[in-house]
């Protein structure tokens, strides 16, 4: 019987012929990431090994990598606090892999992680944050895993108990119309497997439309494919994963893809024409509650928000800069944008895209979470509406539970900036 | 015999259980000032340990996820029962020891008497009985051993000291 992605990722990583959806496995670890949580996982690691006699030392400093980014500069002191233990930490513990908050190296974990060739096809990648799922672009087999867990990886290297998951084949086919990418064609499947649709399965990606998409949409799928219970989005490695690692990830070693077996099993397969595909928009509180753009056309907007390891990259912030390049965010709107790392802070600044969107009347914030999970820089006040490019938009979730939260992509929220009212950026061109 | 004290709908998300605002806050221990905190009653009872032993929380579908959301939860005596859970939540419920129960038929109301067996939820006051899904055999070893910290201790000594 043929593999899967999953499943082939998940045998090598045991040391097995095959796996099959079901079995439980212990798969060794190729990548352990942790943000700001790792103070939480310090502390259960250091829990670990009470009462054992044994010196706490993680099982393989190089195979951990820990970035800041969901409060950056901190904002309170207890956020300060828990940093300066983690940086402690790292010392002692010789963990070379750390990006702390400097413009040389910071920025989104799951942005840091591929564009510094941390991550590989065939891998097996755990983050202690949902958001794990974002690496799957490249072909690994990525997964978010709880503070608990991250502190067992730190002691063993590998993840204890995992159920080999099922998996929903996506075939995507088409040709996007302008003004409609890949964030509409994820907000579009969640909407359509609903929140719990792919709980405990892996959303394995396929199709024409999949295959000339960049690694960069290929994250944002990946990103969001959590949103509908997947444990991991995957592309399957191609020469596109390639391209990105040599050019963009500067990685030099040989790359070892790995593809599904032409008879593998899988539990549903979901076909959607990229073609008919309107922009979409995941309205409040659930990321499942998606309509087309056109149904919540006019809605009021007082912040748009552009950023996140979802859409806060290169091609996101030129999409934006050309919409509003030479005109003006609309009066009574805010828009903040949040280029995912400092790379990219840079790139956008050299290309001239930081002016563009400053001029318009934007302001640029420094690479990180920012404002999406409710913590700093950009909460709501009671009744605002924000629309953005993140990836959740929970009761509260922007920091006031008494506002709401409508997701989109970088095309939509710059076009709606320059109205201030929930726009189509097909008619804004 | 047990009580539901606060019922909540379907996909209650990670942000309505622990709002990503306080996670600065890091200890368990320290999490469940913050359970449910845009929720002002049930947050009260939780915070101020008022909550009895045998108290359940009910929810709809995809109940879950972030670590501190099961932490908060987690105080003896307390069981979350819903019809079905995101997987790192129930993931994170089994690590830090918070005892959750997959009911997908469950129907009761908040002050119903509920009485949970390995296989069943009887509701008590509606005189009703819903099937329980058992844990995936997986993550029973976790629960049995006392949670996934004593779990991976255990291993850690056999390992290391061989």
């Amino acid at each position: 019987m043929g593999m899967t992605v999953a499943e082939k990722i998940l045998a090598r990583a045991t040391g097995q012929v095959a796996v099959k959806a079901g079995d439980v496995v212990e798969p060794r670890v190729d990548v352990a990431m942790s943000h700001e949580n790792a103070a939480l996982v310090i502390n259960q690691f250091n829990e670990v090994f009470q009462g054992t006699g044994l010196g706490a030392t993680v099982w393989d400093p190089k195979k951990i990598v820990i970035i800041f980014d969901h409060r950056v500069p901190a904002e309170s002191s207890k956020t300060a606090t828990n940093q300066k233990k983690i940086r402690e930490f790292v010392a002692k513990q010789g963990i070379p892999n750390f990006h702390d908050v400097r413009g040389d190296q910071g920025g989104i974990c799951h942005q840091i992680l591929p564009e510094n060739g941390y991550i590989r096809p065939g891998y097996v990648v755990v983050g202690t944050d949902s958001h794990t799922t974002s690496h799957g672009a490249l072909g690994a087999f990525s997964f978010g895993i709880g503070a608990t867990e991250m502190a067992s990886v730190w002691t063993l290297g590998r993840v204890l108990n995992v159920e080999v998951p099922g998996t929903i084949k996506v075939v995507v086919s088409g040709e996007f119309k302008p003004g409609v990418g890949p964030k509409d064609l994820i907000l579009h499947l969640i909407g359509r497997l609903t929140a719990e649709g792919a709980n405990f399965k892996v959303i394995e990606f396929h199709g024409g439309a999949i295959e000339r998409m960049s690694t960069s949409g290929r994250l944002t799928i990946c990103n969001m494919s959590v949103e509908a219970g997947a444990t991991s989005g995957i592309v399957p490695a191609d020469q596109e994963t390639v391209r990105y690692l040599r050019e963009e990830a500067g990685v030099t070693e040989a790359v070892d893809l790995v593809t599904p077996d032409h008879d593998a099993v899988y539990d549903q397969v979901v076909e959607i024409d990229a073609g008919e595909l309107a922009p979409h928009i995941a309205c409040p509180h659930t990321v499942d509650h998606v309509k087309p753009v056109g149904a919540v056309e006019g809605v009021k907007i007082n912040q748009i928000v552009i950023g996140s390891c979802t859409n806060g990259r290169l091609d996101d912030l030129e999409i934006a800069a050309g919409i509003l390049k030479g005109k003006k965010v609309a009066a009574g709107t805010r828009m903040l944008i949040f280029p995912a790392t400092w790379r990219i802070y840079k790139q956008a600044m050299k290309l001239g895209l930081l002016e563009t969107l400053v001029d318009a009347g934007a302001v640029i914030v420094n690479p990180g979470c920012g404002c999406c999970l409710g913590v700093h820089q950009g909460a709501l006040g009671d009744g605002e509406v924000a629309l953005s490019t993140t990836n959740r938009n929970f009761k509260g979730r922007m920091g006031n539970p008494n506002s709401e939260v409508y997701l989109c992509s970088p095309a939509v929220a710059a076009a709606s900036a320059l109205t201030g009212v929930i726009s189509d950026p097909r008619k804004a061109v | 015999m047990a009580k539901v004290v606060f019922k909540i709908g379907d996909d209650v998300s990670t942000d309505t259980i622990y709002p990503g605002r306080f996670m600065a806050t890091v200890l368990p221990s320290e999490t469940p000032q913050y359970a449910f905190a845009d929720f002002k009653e049930i947050n009260a009872k939780i915070k101020g340990k008022e909550l009895p032993v045998g108290s359940i929380i009910l929810g709809g579908k995809n109940f879950g996820s972030r670590e501190q959301a099961a932490s908060c939860l987690a105080t003896p005596g307390l069981v979350v029962v819903a019809r079905n859970f995101a997987r790192i939540f129930l993931q994170n419920s089994i690590n830090v020891g918070l005892q959750t129960v997959i009911c997908p038929t469950i129907d009761a109301e908040e002050g119903d008497e509920l009485e949970i067996t390995p296989t069943e939820v009887k509701n008590v006051t509606k005189g009703t009985s819903h099937p329980v899904v058992p844990l995936p055999k997986a993550r029973q070893a976790i629960v049995d051993a006392g949670g996934l910290i004593p779990y991976t201790r255990k291993l850690l000594v056999q390992e290391r000291s061989a």
